[in-house]
């Protein structure tokens, strides 16, 4: 029997039974439809505003951005915070202290924010279709789209995760990451279109990750002519591909040597401490 | 033993090295400017048990996490199953079990769930004379865990919790075991339950166990030997009733006599005993000789130690007491 095989297999059965326990947890499932719920009733009052320069409707445009941007959120924060949690209550050092059970850890950590940011797409998708007007599903290029901007997402923003992750000790200092990624949202289109921006803020925006998802969203759900609209009038697939793809081997690059590093660190009298700290937070 | 060292001491009966499950020699240890071990020496035979003794700060946790792996050590030699920890690989890891005290992982698994996911990892570590992984149902039978088997983890009491932390720390049937102060936090029946489980794993699966309490009274029940560590070196190494002899305390003896209540202290109990029955005969009643406990011998100790090294030089004196 193949220890690494193994591993990978048992790592698959973690992500499968962590996202059962996570969805029959009534705190995680709060955290999980309360944003998709806020999200929508957005869109529900966009719906009668129109995108500058064309009668599209500004909710429906909004759909696919904050799907995007969701993907962010999970692929990003989620993974980091459930390293960070993780590595406070011990369950890392058990994984260190488990033939392999880094590996398995990590396969099932990729399992469950994956499954997990698939469903909420579906999850806003899905209501968002019953009120919003100019989504194309039937559409075979949109799943074709869909089939290669998601996976792409993921991959440049879960390794990303895992290394804020690593870096990030104390839960409090999360607000360091949180923060400028609320900036970037505001600055990467996701509500509205950034074509009235200083040229220099539409350049930052487009160096991260969050424009170019929703920009793959977009191009993906909305119909070909809203394209126009969009910074150099095109959907951009091969910067897209481009900028999420070097986002993505920074942080294939980085996540092993971050993640090696922060875990050959861990020990009994770590957890033991940040436990203490912990306490002293809540007494 | 550490007498393993001593020229003199070759012939005692000393196992062949492939049966030394630990074999730390000289283990130092410094965070930055600060030496926390001093050259610990110590050793364990397979299925031997061991009670690592020790007033807090004295290094404990540290030797622990180094002989672990978790924790890189400054210089000396170890071994743990014949591996250098600080190199250990998979399958090295894979002989070890860790059961630490501050676990509070894994809350929203169900119980069964957990053992079952975490023996995974074990089963392409068996070997034809240890099967792993420990059987789910047969393992949460032995740590009492059965009728708590489809809970979450955050449900379980704090002793549960602590047999759920045990059986994580045996599921690999693991060859060395090492125990955080296993039974804090447990009831007397949990904690005798508790007992029969470490000595069916040192008797019949030849686990060899290492752990370390506070609690003398466990410490005797369970070890075979016991090592008290304190500024950062073992100051004493052996069984229970050795250490108590060590120390040369008096004998209390506590009797009554016409419904009087009397307590003497006395190096020669037994010259003691001779006269007051002679004298007294049957008018001597409930009669108690208590000889100098583990408990006295490790305060004893620790007390030598400590006043020894405000002293600068009673130290290596009882370093060399431990050396016999």
């Amino acid at each position: 029997m193949n220890p690494t095989a193994t591993a990978v297999r048992a790592g698959v059965r973690r992500g499968v039974i962590e996202l059962r326990n996570t969805f029959t947890n009534a705190q995680d499932l709060w955290n999980y439809f309360f944003p998709t719920a806020v999200l929508l009733v957005a869109m529900f009052f966009m719906r009668g505003s129109t995108v500058p320069g064309t009668d599209f409707s500004l909710g429906a445009r909004a759909l696919p951005s904050t799907i995007g941007m969701g993907l962010i959120f999970g692929g990003l924060l989620g993974l980091s915070q459930q390293l960070i949690v993780d590595r406070e209550d011990g369950t890392l050092l058990r994984a260190k202290a488990t033939p392999k059970g880094m590996l398995g850890y990590l396969i099932g950590k990729i399992v469950l924010i994956s499954a997990v940011s698939l469903i909420g797409v579906v999850l806003q998708l899905t209501p968002g279709l019953f009120f919003l007007d100019g989504i194309r599903l039937g559409d075979a290029g949109a799943w074709l789209t869909l089939a290669w901007v998601v996976p792409l997402g993921l991959v440049a923003t879960l390794p990303l995760g895992a290394v804020i992750g690593s870096l990030i000790e104390n839960p409090r200092n999360m607000g360091l990451v949180v923060l400028p990624i609320f900036g970037l949202i505001a600055l990467s289109g996701i509500f509205y279109p950034i074509n009235g921006l200083p040229g220099w803020l539409q350049g930052v925006a487009q160096v991260f990750p969050v424009y170019w998802l929703g920009l793959g969203m977009r191009s993906a759900l909305l119909p070909a002519d809203l394209a126009a609209v969009e910074l150099g009038g095109s959907w951009r697939h091969l910067e897209t591909l481009g900028v999420l793809g070097a986002w993505a081997v920074l942080g294939l690059v980085l996540a092993p040597v971050v993640l090696r590093r922060m875990a050959r660190r861990e020990s009994g009298s770590r957890v033991a401490a940040r436990r203490e700290r912990a306490m002293q937070r809540v007494g | 033993m550490t007498a393993v060292e001593l020229p003199g001491a070759v012939a005692s009966p000393h196992p062949p090295d492939e049966d030394l499950v630990l074999d730390v020699r000289d283990l130092r240890m410094r965070y930055g400017t600060v030496d926390v071990l001093h050259g610990v020496d110590l050793t364990a035979r397979r299925g031997e048990v061991l009670a690592l003794l020790g007033p807090n700060g004295a290094g404990k946790t540290t030797t622990i996490e180094i002989l672990e792996g978790f924790r890189l050590r400054s210089a000396g030699s170890v071994r743990v199953l014949g591996v250098d920890p600080g190199r250990g690989d998979e399958r090295w890891r894979a002989r070890i079990g860790v059961v630490l005290q501050s676990w509070r992982d894994h809350g929203k698994w169900r119980v069964r769930d957990l053992l079952a996911h975490l023996g995974d990892f074990y089963a392409p570590y068996a070997t034809d004379r240890i099967p792993r992984p420990w059987p789910t149902d047969d393992l949460l039978d032995t740590v009492g865990l059965t009728p708590h088997a489809g809970k979450r983890v955050h449900q379980l009491s704090g002793g549960q919790r602590r047999r759920l932390d045990v059986a994580v720390g045996i599921v690999g049937r693991p060859e060395l075991l090492f125990l955080d102060e296993p039974t804090v936090g447990f009831d007397p029946a949990a904690r005798r339950e508790f007992h029969e489980l470490v000595h069916r794993l040192a008797d019949l699966d030849e686990t060899t166990i290492l752990l370390t309490t506070h609690d003398l009274d466990e410490a005797e029940k369970l070890a075979d030997r016991i090592l008290i560590l304190a500024g950062g070196r073992i100051i004493a190494d052996g069984s229970p009733d050795e250490l108590s002899r060590r120390v040369a305390g008096d004998a209390e003896i506590r009797w009554t006599r016409d419904g009087e209540r009397f307590v003497h202290a006395t190096a020669d109990a037994t010259g003691f005993l001779r006269d007051l029955l002679r004298e007294h005969g049957d008018r001597v009643q409930e009669l108690e000789v208590r000889r100098a406990s583990l408990e006295d011998a490790y305060i004893t100790l620790v007390h030598e130690e400590e006043s020894g090294l405000r002293a600068g030089r009673a130290a290596r004196v009882w370093q060399q007491g431990s050396e016999r």
